[in-house]
């Protein structure tokens, strides 16, 4: 080997050991970008871009202080269904009356002892499967419910409403809420422009969560005054991990609109278990509607996620509502609560494994199961019920008084709450699975004692004792 | 051109320059020194294991067993080769962002734990592997929690299913 040729080959080590050493250099300092990157991710749990206050109701300008957070609200538009839940996307021609061109599958169409079970009420006209938070302003928008004429009431669950009562108030968000019960829908709908968003549950100075609904703060009051505990402000005294239920409760919960005034109200005072919200409707002397074939005075039970939840397991271990529809999820090195809010069943990994050690498969099994449980023995009831409302037909046919009625359609508005109370609520008895079906087992047979007062005027009703009774 | 093998070795200084001196800070910032320490703190430098962390100051292994004490074998050779390993696996995997919500123990790992268990307690877990005979059981499989609690803290006390109870 020449000189030359020597040098040459030395030369080429150097330069190729040179590249070597500043492709590692390069690799390093990526890696100390990325290390750097987390540290400052795990510093600032976020960084404030914009201003937000009480009168900042466009969630988009939230989501610049909190991208990860809206980028996960905004997907709440996905239409997913599971074995027994969800929305199904389905395509529709837009009217003029109603733009609308996909909506959730009919539940009335579904099943129509539904019909039934509602006749008379504007629920018999149009219900279909509830969809995301993102379209709850459109569907109560153009339902055809509107059609028999809704009260501005409506709008307190479907709708950002925060800036709109605290205007209509003059600052007080308790008096603007009473201004918009009073109004008609479609006038209270003009004062409206987003679906729930950042402010209803955030405060916007400390992001901590908050109660914005006067309804909610007034059943929580009188709940906790029934058991003892006087002036009661969820605000000011309910935990952090309380808040994390408490601000779905706000909307997921059975309620009703009291007077001329509408105003609406969760009928608490007695308790959360239905038959505590049915003595409450009874003391009331409240009913929804006027039962079209029977003259029932009829009650409609309406999503009671919350009083359900609180009867089941997941609730007395401490979770909460958010812990399964809103999981932590990692983000670098923060962790971010899912604004998505969904069906656990659609996110095993994140909602059910952090506690339950389980293959997927399983834990989803054994959910069906429960609901597969629960929808076998809501159909029982229904049919308990359809067949009580035709006896009662066929009874005022036959000439029967309403004297000897009575004790019938007493039976058929106990029943149909009761069974409504499942029906409506969004889990197919999940939340509590033991409770739902007590429910629908006491609704079956309420319907048949119905039956069977019909047949004998002598028959006396047995009404069961609630289960705190027996556990004295 | 004796000029041209100066100037090949001084880039080669200089790379390798940068290189030692960019590596031996993001060692020093990226707190490298702490990983070939016992202090418990270490394993959530990165953030992903501050709930194990959180869960081990609660539990009853707090004042006998660090997370090495478990998480590694208890010879020196095999407790750095075993500290290497997952140092590499869970580096890569928090860079990248590659990893699952909920972290499970994986069997190279479950192994190193279930010796270091009956390294201590081995005439207990003689006695019980007397009553389990060939069933595939690991101490873990009945004491899932005594190490660190397996998922998030759950609060009883003031929990919303008290609202009914109270």
């Amino acid at each position: 080997m020449s000189d030359t040729e020597k040098k040459q080959r030395s030369m080429s080590w150097y330069v190729g050991l040179a590249a070597a050493a500043t492709v590692a250099s390069v690799a390093v300092l990526a890696l100390l970008t990325n290390i750097f990157e987390r540290k400052v991710e795990a510093r600032d749990p976020f960084v404030r871009v914009v201003e937000v206050t009480e009168a900042t109701e466009d969630p988009a300008v939230w989501g610049r202080n909190f991208p990860h957070q809206y980028d996960t609200w905004l997907k709440t538009v996905d239409q997913e269904r599971t074995r027994f839940g969800g929305s199904e996307a389905l395509p529709r021609t837009p009217t003029d009356a109603d733009p609308r061109s996909i909506v959730a599958q009919s539940k009335i169409e579904e099943d129509p002892r539904l019909k039934t079970m509602w006749a008379g009420y504007a629920f018999s006209r149009d219900f279909r499967e509830e969809r995301g938070h993102a379209f709850m302003l459109e569907d109560q928008t153009f339902t055809e419910r509107q059609a028999v004429g809704q009260p501005g009431t409506c709008a307190n669950c479907h709708a950002s409403t925060v800036v709109a009562w605290r205007e209509m108030g003059d600052g007080d968000l308790t008096r603007g809420f009473e201004v918009m019960n009073g109004m008609p829908y479609m006038e209270a709908r003009t004062h409206l422009e987003y679906a729930v968003g950042c402010i209803d549950c955030h405060d916007p100075e400390t992001m901590e969560l908050r109660v914005t609904r006067p309804a909610f703060m007034e059943g929580m009051a009188a709940l906790m005054a029934g058991q003892g505990v006087p002036d009661y402000d969820v605000n000011r005294d309910a935990t952090r991990q309380e808040m994390r239920s408490y601000v779905c409760g706000q909307c997921h919960v059975e309620y009703y609109f009291r007077g001329a005034e509408k105003r609406l109200v969760y009928p608490w005072a007695n308790g959360l278990e239905v038959e505590a919200i049915y003595d409450y409707y009874q003391a009331a002397n409240f009913k929804d509607w006027t039962h079209a074939q029977t003259g029932a005075a009829a009650l409609k039970a309406q999503h009671p996620e919350f009083e359900m939840f609180t009867q089941g397991i997941h609730a007395r271990s401490g979770v909460s509502c958010a812990d399964c529809h809103m999981p932590y999820q990692r983000m670098g090195a923060q962790k971010v609560s899912n604004h998505q809010v969904q069906s656990p069943l659609l996110n095993v990994q994140a909602s059910c494994q952090s506690c339950h050690n389980l293959p997927e498969d399983e834990i989803i099994d054994r959910a069906e199961t429960i609901q597969a449980h629960t929808f076998r023995m809501r159909n029982q009831a229904m049919d308990a019920l359809m067949e009580l409302i035709a006896d009662i037909e066929a009874a005022r046919e036959g000439g029967a008084s309403d004297a000897r009625l009575a004790t019938a359609l007493e039976m058929q508005r106990r029943a149909q709450f009761y069974l409504d109370f499942v029906e409506a609520e969004n889990s197919t008895g999940f939340h509590a699975p033991q409770e739902a079906t007590r429910i629908l087992g006491e609704a079956l047979d309420y319907a048949r004692q119905g039956q069977l007062a019909l047949r004998d005027a002598a028959f006396q009703v047995r009404i069961a004792p609630p289960s705190k009774a027996l556990k004295q | 051109m004796r000029s041209s093998t100066r100037l090949g070795a001084g880039l080669l200084a200089v790379t390798v320059g940068l290189a030692v001196g960019a590596g031996g800070f993001t060692f020093v910032y990226g707190q490298g020194a702490s990983y070939l320490t016992n202090d418990p703190a270490a394993c959530a430098n990165c953030h992903v294991m501050q709930d194990q962390l959180d869960g081990w100051l609660q539990s009853s292994h707090r004042n006998v067993a660090t997370c090495n004490d478990c998480h590694a074998p208890h010879d020196l050779l095999g407790k750095y080769w075993t500290k290497a390993r997952n140092g590499w696996a869970h580096s890569v995997a928090f860079t990248t962002g590659n990893y699952p919500e909920h972290l499970r123990i994986k069997d190279f790992n479950l192994r190193v734990t279930e010796a270091a268990c009956r390294d201590c307690h081995e005439a207990m877990a003689v006695a019980v592997d007397g009553l389990h005979g060939d069933e595939p059981r690991t101490c873990v499989t009945c004491h899932r929690d005594v190490g660190h609690r397996s998922g998030p803290p759950i609060l009883i006390s003031g929990a919303p299913g008290a609202v009914h109870t109270r």
